[in-house]
């Protein structure tokens, strides 16, 4: 997936298309309103001017054989009430003027089969809209044809027209605005589950496989199905590979023991000491393999409890004083004093004991490697805001290698290439650690050489 | 005034000194100003006399304007700018009616101001006709005649009045003659309108032998002198600026209504300077504000609450409606009736 891909927004592109959406809609909504209220205001002024056409024509009579009118006061005054426009008419009979503006051109009415004829012209230079209408007089004994011709300036219309163009502008405009408004809170709340899916997602620790149980829309369903069942996968063939890591180390430890065993018997019967130290070597080497199998365990069984720990009350004074009662045998062999400065009050924390005893085992354990013979190991918990298990050592320390990366699965410090080690040792504490939502410190001691490493767990 | 010297044309030209068919003026009168930069032509049918103290005072405010000022009847001030389409500057004519069609047919121009645009809507129209007094037609009476006799204070007692006292009021009613006179004929018009007694009112008038007159000036001047003894439809501004120097007139605005004329100013589509006269109009328009101007030419301003005051004033609407009675066969209808009712020979 390139970059410019992953700048691609399903909330943009909504809010783009939903905008787009509304600006036609608005668009369409003015162009409606203006042609519908155009129409009305003309329709207006065309029956107004049909009604004023048809009481002129109401008031021809005849007399004496003449067609004579009587233009109704109503029938021109009627015109100046919707606006101030000008007015113009002409009555004619057989093409002879009776009254009114004689230059006024006559709609053609014989096209048309109704009575009522409208038509848009231009009259003495400005556009007019006029009505002609026909009417049969009787004069005497025949019936003559009389056209009555209004019209009338169109200034009101045009004004009517410009306010109802600016209002209509003004709604759709507004109307265009709180669409987008409404439109980019849509869009925003579109996405918002899966924003809710993606954090509940990176929230999750490393080691967190479980399946995701947030909230999802249906759209959603067959994406998250899709993810947990990937994890589900992950999960299974994480656990095996650990547990074929636990069985390889378990299958190692249980012979190496037994070589021991054997060794040890071998040694003392020994009496050529070239011999003697030969055999001493390869207990020393089983002893190395057989404690970095047990870290393997350790490992296995610390990534495979960190996502369901078994919690229970533990007091941390409890669980330090055994680890140092079964280091002890191990600090001995190399005249390493382990002293204990424990709070005389019970600290106690929810954890699982299990994890929780490997940790500290494999920190003092750790200690007591890089110690130098006839030195001490302080181990101390201090009780400040959060617990501090702490192991502090008198031995060579890290020199310049960052601490934190010890921590970093097989890695171990740029110094310790005499001393066999895994480098699993930290690594256990500290995904303990996180597994409790501690972390996991390494300092140089502040009182002389050596090395604090800390457990720091909070309350719980 | 010290600055406007004027020079006074009183010429009267007869048609036959002018050119053939050209309109016919009564009166012109130049008003120089004292730095005059451009000349407005002004054509009215104010008498000088009543529009003069306007013209001083509006060059007080604009003295670089020269103004011409033309005197003619409403029909003559029709002919010279729809006719002739003569270059006045402005056109000021008591015919709301005649004024009506040159807005209507195109022959004057649009102008607003920030003056303007405070005008009561119906004051004004199109923006082109711009009405500045309100002037009654009222009922004029001869005081000595009506000593013993009740003041008449509706048509209808009027009517009744006429009726009973046939001896009394024979030959001594006057009104306006509405086949030369245009604002009697639109005082006529609009009376046929308001009411169904107009013309019960006109065949009385017509068995009394009504007299005839051309002008509200002289059927004043009739009824002081007490050659008749009521006037129907006089000018209510021009008797009322004649009752200071003029004893035994009475002015009756009647109770059931009273037609108000708006003189009105125009400014004609040839016109050279629509600047000058839409300041004039400017000036026209707030003549309320200006109490001494309007008392010394006896023209009431427009002022809504003065007809709010007075209920039976109706205002002569402003709109095509006015176009009606120029309508030439409706005129003729109704002069023809007008005729047979008000000289029953």
């Amino acid at each position: 997936m390139s970059r410019k891909d992953q700048k691609w927004s399903i909330r943009r592109r909504l809010g783009i298309q939903l905008s787009v959406i509304a600006a036609l809609l608005s668009i369409a909504f003015y162009l409606t309103v203006r042609t519908v209220a155009e129409q009305a205001a003309a329709d207006t002024q065309d029956s107004i001017l049909a009604a004023s056409a048809t009481s002129i024509a109401d008031a021809l009579y005849s007399e004496r054989g003449a067609i004579r009118l009587e233009l109704p006061y109503s029938a021109l005054s009627m015109l100046g009430t919707i606006s101030e426009d000008q007015v113009f008419y002409r009555v004619v009979a057989k093409d002879i003027t009776l009254t009114g503006y004689d230059d006024l051109s006559i709609p053609d009415t014989s096209q048309n089969q109704r009575d009522v004829v409208f038509e848009t012209t231009i009259y003495r230079g400005v556009q007019v809209r006029a009505v002609a209408m026909s009417r049969a007089v009787s004069t005497g004994n025949q019936a003559q044809e009389v056209t009555v011709v209004v019209a009338q300036t169109r200034l009101g219309l045009a004004a009517t027209s410009s306010r109802i163009s600016s209002t209509a502008t003004a709604v759709a405009v507004g109307f265009f605005l709180v669409v987008t408004a409404l439109s980019l809170l849509a869009a925003q709340s579109a996405v918002a589950p899966l924003n809710r899916l993606t954090q509940s997602v990176t929230r999750r620790g490393p080691k967190d496989l479980r399946p995701v149980v947030t909230e999802t829309p249906r759209e959603l369903v067959p994406l998250v199905d899709a993810l947990n069942s990937f994890m589900g996968r992950l999960r299974f063939s994480l656990t095996r590979s650990e547990e074929f890591i636990a069985e390889a180390a378990h299958r190692i430890r249980t012979p190496l023991a037994t070589v021991r065993t054997q060794a040890e018997v071998l040694y003392r019967q020994m009496k050529q000491p070239d011999n003697k130290k030969s055999v001493r070597e390869i207990i020393r080497a089983v002893d190395e393999s057989s404690r970095s199998a047990g870290q393997l365990l350790d490992h296995a069984m610390v990534s495979l409890r960190a996502d369901q720990l078994e919690t229970r009350e533990i007091d941390l004074t409890y669980l330090m004083r055994d680890a140092s009662d079964r280091l002890a045998p191990t600090s001995d062999l190399k005249d390493i004093h382990l002293k204990l400065d424990l709070p005389s009050h019970g600290c106690k924390i929810m954890g699982d004991l299990i994890l929780l005893q490997s940790a500290v085992r494999n920190i003092l354990d750790n200690s007591i490697k890089y110690s130098p013979e006839d030195s001490s190991i302080l181990i101390r918990l201090a009780d400040d805001e959060e617990y501090h298990l702490m192991f502090i050592d008198e031995g060579r320390g890290f020199e310049s290698s960052n601490p934190q990366n010890l921590v970093k699965r097989f890695t171990r410090g740029s110094n310790v290439s005499d001393v066999i080690g895994s480098g699993l040792g930290l690594t256990i504490a500290d995904e303990v650690a996180r597994a409790h939502n501690g972390r996991l410190e390494i300092t140089a001691n502040k009182d002389g050489p050596g090395t604090c490493v800390s457990l720091v767990l909070p309350y719980s | 005034m010290r600055f406007a010297r004027f020079t006074l044309f009183l010429s009267v030209f007869l048609s036959s000194l002018s050119m053939a068919n050209a309109f016919e003026s009564e009166q012109q009168r130049t008003y120089s100003a004292q730095n005059a930069q451009e000349t407005l032509r002004i054509i009215s049918t104010a008498d000088i006399d009543v529009f003069e103290p306007i013209i001083y005072a509006f060059q007080r405010q604009n003295p670089n304007v020269n103004i011409d000022y033309v005197v003619a009847s409403s029909t003559e001030l029709m002919r010279a700018i729809y006719e002739e389409n003569l270059p006045f500057d402005l056109a000021i004519s008591s015919a709301m009616d005649l004024q009506t069609k040159l807005a209507n047919d195109g022959f004057a121009r649009t102008y607003s101001s920030e003056a303007t645009d405070t005008m009561p809507g119906w004051a004004k129209w199109r923006n082109q006709l711009f009405g500045f007094t309100q002037e009654p037609a009222v009922l004029v009476i001869s005081e000595a005649d009506f000593l013993q006799t009740p003041i008449p204070t509706t048509r209808d007692e009027l009517i009744e009045l006429l009726r009973n006292n046939s001896e009394k009021f024979d030959g001594r009613v006057g009104t306006y003659d509405v086949r030369t006179s245009g604002l009697g004929y639109l005082f006529a018009t609009q009376d046929s309108r308001n009411t169904e007694a107009f013309w019960r009112l006109t065949e009385v008038m017509g068995r009394l032998n009504t007299r005839l007159y051309c002008c509200s000036g002289e059927m004043i001047t009739d009824v002081a002198s007490g050659k008749i003894a009521l006037a129907y439809n006089v000018l209510g501004s021009y008797a009322a600026s004649r009752l200071h120097n003029t004893a035994g007139i009475v002015i009756v605005p009647l109770d059931d209504y009273l037609s108000v004329m708006l003189r009105t100013a125009v400014i004609p589509s040839e016109a050279n300077n629509p600047e000058g006269a839409g300041l004039m109009i400017d000036f026209l328009v707030g003549l309320k504000a200006n109490t001494d101007l309007s008392a010394s030419t006896g023209l009431p301003p427009i002022d809504k609450e003065a007809l709010q005051a007075e209920s039976a004033m109706r205002p002569i609407q402003f709109g095509p409606g006015l176009l009606v009675f120029l309508d030439k066969m409706r005129r003729e209808t109704f002069l023809r009736s007008w005729v047979n009712s008000i000289t029953q020979d």
